[in-house]
């Protein structure tokens, strides 16, 4: 086991390195960054003072191995558009981000894995059609006419929740969190559900497929021929093999969703990286661009070891001396 | 005591039938009696779809909807079924009945480990603490004779091997203390030297504890080695039933007797089974015609040696972090030579694992050696094959459901590898050659407008055979071809294998586990043990004077009927 944790730790670096690469390469050839910061009508000496003060007139090698550095230290360049550090950006924006991805995934697990399992158990049932048809319908309505929608009746017409932004929010410090004030928690529902609807279809749809495999394989017969009670077989036996390939998805889907949550934080106004990461493209802002790159290929990497750890945990086939 | 127990079973009257989408109706079981003593070992036999797994599914409760018993009675230790619910009152699933399920790669659930599956039943039924339970659950592990006990509770079922597993199953089977056992096909996923292990210890079973068991199963060797009763069934009802014995020696009714002699034997080698001859008028035609086609390539049977394996070794590994390094190295087959004669049937037998379809696979191209040498025709098989190479070898797998396209209509499957390798001008003259292998394999000509799940697991495997042929090979490679089929459509395949290679002197390397069906097959045979061949020789001479060890504790397991007459006789 350790060994496979060392061997997917490995992998993770290799692919981490790749992705600074790129990011690297993106400052390169996106267009002269000298050209986009200096004053209009500024003399040659001007621009080579620039140059050199950004550390361009290096060579790339130097300037790769310098910018990794950079990037081990939290050092992510300064943002051309709003003359910060990038760094300080992201983590100002992040936990808007995360809390509406939390809420949202925490919404499709409770919502769609109860109606996955009922839809595989008695697949004529009403509710289990309805969900059907319904979840249909929330896989192919695009993410903002959804969301438009919900602010229609929830905020235009019924006036019960706010439209956009994040209420009221408590700072922990390095965390401004919007889950202990009640305008904070109001405003988190329409965006979370929103966010979470495609999540849960297709949570809901896997858990279905996967549980009723599950259901005709040999073991679960088994236990039936064993007289064991219907609801022990359904919760612990079978259920927990269905779930296995649910934390794959689940694991790429938070990544997806803290990644490109862009539609939702649009439509909500929503202060999260997403909104950071469309005007930075408009700009363009090459240093946020480079570090939400870095950042992204981080996070997926990062959930995609968790979620090997958690299968060797799950699975003991893989649990091999 | 005894004598006042009822008894633990008794079937009457039984009738299990499904309605059909059509309206019609499907009687799976028809009217049928079936009684089992305690300490009774009662077989039940038949071919698929016998309904032989319907009566054990409908006495546990545990029909398939809308499968339903329509009339009868069945009596759990004296306790009555009630026919609607399919439950019998006082008698719970799992604590009075126990079952065993075929394959125990399947049976156990493989996130949970041993001591939970063992447990969970005691724990429902028995109302016992867990430290109970797992003192029951230790002493079961002794009694099944698993190793290391303590240890092993701890284990997931991946960390045993077959044999262990069906025996962790057969523990939980007993763990509530079961007075009938329902068990169907419990060896015939095993090795013979498991399932004689475990025939054993069902026997003892019935022997020391009183426990009934219903067998399943559709082996005459494993009812001979252990059943006390059998029943013979056909088409969902009863042909004949009575002491094995007896049964098994006179049978008395046609199909019954059929049955039984369709089963080849392991002592003594018949020309040709005794099942009703396919031999139409027809068939001896295109028999004719592809006789024709292929003596063009092949000649008669002689002493040349048309495959010729050197040395062979095949590795398998695991791709290291560093390409092009292999780690933990697997050497599947280990150093291997035979040869096969012209018009030769040489057979490869030995357990699961020993390296038999390794070595089918890598003279049929889909393995590569690691090291060795394969001539076949002259020609040296090792990267690259020329395509007359490929042609002339051909292969019949072992399972005929997946062997074959579900979407192409069958006369296209057999015409593709005739239109390939180019033997015919266009596609109408290559389904008129499918038309006639098809009719030459015993299957009707218009047959070939059909899809594959239109056909029997024995008619698809014709089909393959057909599509073998096609390409008019001059060996044909065969891995298990009958081991997924009933006896009487086995020893129909089996004569028909020997028909097609006497008439197209075809060679073939035929590889099996069944040392009964190898008997009657080969012309030599090479036993194989962990990837080594252990003993190579004439048919006869290795059945009737085995040199190694192995070879005969092989044949001393095999479960076989004369053998087992034969020991009672010596020992009476």
């Amino acid at each position: 086991m350790i060994r496979l944790l060392s061997v997917r730790l490995l992998q993770a670096i290799l692919v981490m390195v790749a992705v600074t690469a790129i990011a690297f390469i993106m400052f390169r050839f996106v267009g002269d960054p000298v050209a986009s910061m200096v004053r209009e009508g500024a003399t040659q000496a001007e621009k080579d003072a620039l140059r050199a003060a950004l550390g361009l007139d290096r060579s790339i090698p130097v300037q790769f191995v310098h910018f990794v550095g950079q990037v081990l230290t939290g050092n992510l360049g300064t943002s051309f558009r709003y003359q910060q550090p990038v760094t300080d950006l992201l983590l100002n924006r992040l936990p808007a981000t995360l809390e509406l991805v939390v809420v949202a995934t925490v919404l499709s697990l409770a919502i769609g894995i109860p109606l996955g399992v009922l839809s595989a158990l008695k697949p004529h049932a009403l509710l289990s059609r309805l969900t059907q048809s319904a979840t249909l319908v929330g896989i192919s309505m695009p993410t903002f006419v959804t969301g438009l929608l919900l602010i229609l009746v929830f905020a235009v017409n019924l006036r019960w929740l706010p439209s956009s932004g994040r209420g009221d929010l408590v700072d922990l410090g390095l965390w401004q969190t919007g889950f202990l004030t009640l305008s904070g928690l109001k405003s988190l529902i329409l965006p979370s559900i929103t966010l979470a609807l495609f999540q849960l279809t297709l949570i809901m749809r896997l858990v279905r497929s996967e549980m009723i495999d599950v259901l005709s394989s040999d073991y679960i017969r088994f236990a039936f021929a064993r007289g064991l009670p219907k609801s022990y077989i359904y919760s612990k036996l079978a259920l927990r093999n269905a779930l296995m390939p649910v934390v794959t998805v689940t694991g790429l889907q938070i990544g997806q969703l803290i990644a490109f949550a862009i539609v939702t934080e649009t439509v909500f106004q929503w202060p999260g990286m997403g909104l950071l990461f469309t005007n930075a493209v408009g700009y363009p802002d090459i240093p946020v661009l480079s570090a939400y790159l870095l950042f992204v290929g981080f996070l997926f990497v990062f959930i995609n070891m968790i979620v090997d750890i958690l299968y060797t945990f799950i699975d003991p086939r893989l649990r091999t001396k | 005591m005894t004598k006042t127990k009822p008894p633990v079973l008794d079937i009457r009257n039984l009738r299990v039938e499904y309605p059909l989408a059509t309206g019609d109706v499907l009687v799976a079981v028809k009217d049928i009696d079936l009684v089992i003593q305690p300490g009774e070992i009662h077989a039940l036999v038949g071919e698929s779809g016998a309904g032989k797994t319907t009566v054990g599914n409908a006495l546990m409760g545990l029909l398939q909807a809308p499968g339903k018993i329509v009339s009868g009675s069945i009596d759990i230790a004296g306790k009555p079924i009630d026919l609607r619910t399919g439950r019998t009152e006082g008698i719970v699933p799992g604590r009075d009945v126990g079952a065993i399920f075929q394959d125990p790669m399947t049976s156990l659930n493989p996130l949970f480990t041993v001591q939970d599956q063992l447990c969970e039943g005691m724990l429902t039924h028995l109302k016992i603490s867990a430290r109970e339970a797992r003192a029951r659950a230790l002493d079961l592990m002794k009694a099944v004779g698993i190793p290391e006990p303590e240890r092993r509770l701890g284990s997931y079922p991946h960390q045993l091997s077959g044999g262990q597993r069906q025996r962790v199953v057969i523990a939980t089977a007993l763990a509530c203390d079961p007075q009938l056992i329902v068990a169907d096909e419990p060896t015939t996923a095993l090795d013979v030297s498991v399932q004689a292990q475990i025939l054993k210890l069902i026997r003892d079973l019935a022997d020391q504890r009183g426990v009934g068991v219903l067998l399943v199963t559709h082996n005459m060797g494993v009812v001979a080695e252990i059943a006390d009763r059998v029943t013979i069934m056909q088409n969902g009802a009863v042909v004949e039933s009575g002491p094995a014995r007896e049964v098994l020696t006179a049978p008395k009714a046609p199909y019954a007797r059929t049955l039984i002699a369709a089963v080849p034997p392991i002592d003594t080698r018949l020309e040709r089974l005794p099942v009703p001859s396919e031999e139409t008028k027809v068939t001896l035609e295109a028999r004719d015609a592809v006789r024709r086609n292929n003596k063009k390539g092949n000649a008669e049977r002689s002493d040349e040696v048309v495959l010729d394996v050197r040395n062979l070794c095949v590795e398998y590994g695991k791709g290291s972090l560093i390409p092009g390094r292999k780690t933990s190295v697997f050497k599947a087959v280990k150093s291997v030579s035979f040869n096969v004669k012209r018009g030769e049937i040489f057979g490869l037998v030995g357990e699961s694992g020993c390296g038999k379809t390794t070595v089918a696979n890598t003279i049929a191209g889909l393995v590569t050696q690691s090291s060795g040498d394969i001539d076949f025709q002259g020609n040296s098989l090792g990267g690259h094959r020329a395509r007359s190479v490929r042609q002339s070898l051909q292969m019949v797998f072992q399972d005929p459901y997946s062997a074959l396209n579900p979407r192409l209509r069958i006369n296209n499957a057999i015409a593709e590898p005739i239109l390939f390798y180019k033997l015919a001008s266009n596609g109408a003259e290559a389904r008129q050659d499918a038309k006639t292998l098809l009719e030459a394999v015993g299957l009707p000509g218009d047959a070939g407008l059909r899809f594959a799940h239109a056909f029997s697991g024995g008619q698809r495997q014709r089909i393959a055979i057909a599509r073998a042929l096609g390409p008019r090979p001059s060996m044909l490679i065969c891995d298990e071809p009958t081991s997924a089929l009933d006896v009487s459509v086995q020893a129909q395949l089996l004569n028909l294998l020997k028909d097609l290679r006497d008439l197209a002197g075809l060679s073939m390397l035929f590889i099996s586990h069944d040392l009964a069906v190898i008997r009657q097959m080969c012309d030599r045979i090479a036993v194989m043990k962990s990837g080594e061949i252990v003993e190579l020789a004439d048919t006869e001479t290795l059945f009737t004077a085995p040199k190694h060890d192995y070879t005969r504790e092989l044949l001393r397991l095999a479960p076989s009927l004369e053998r087992i007459l034969e020991r009672e006789r010596a020992s009476a």
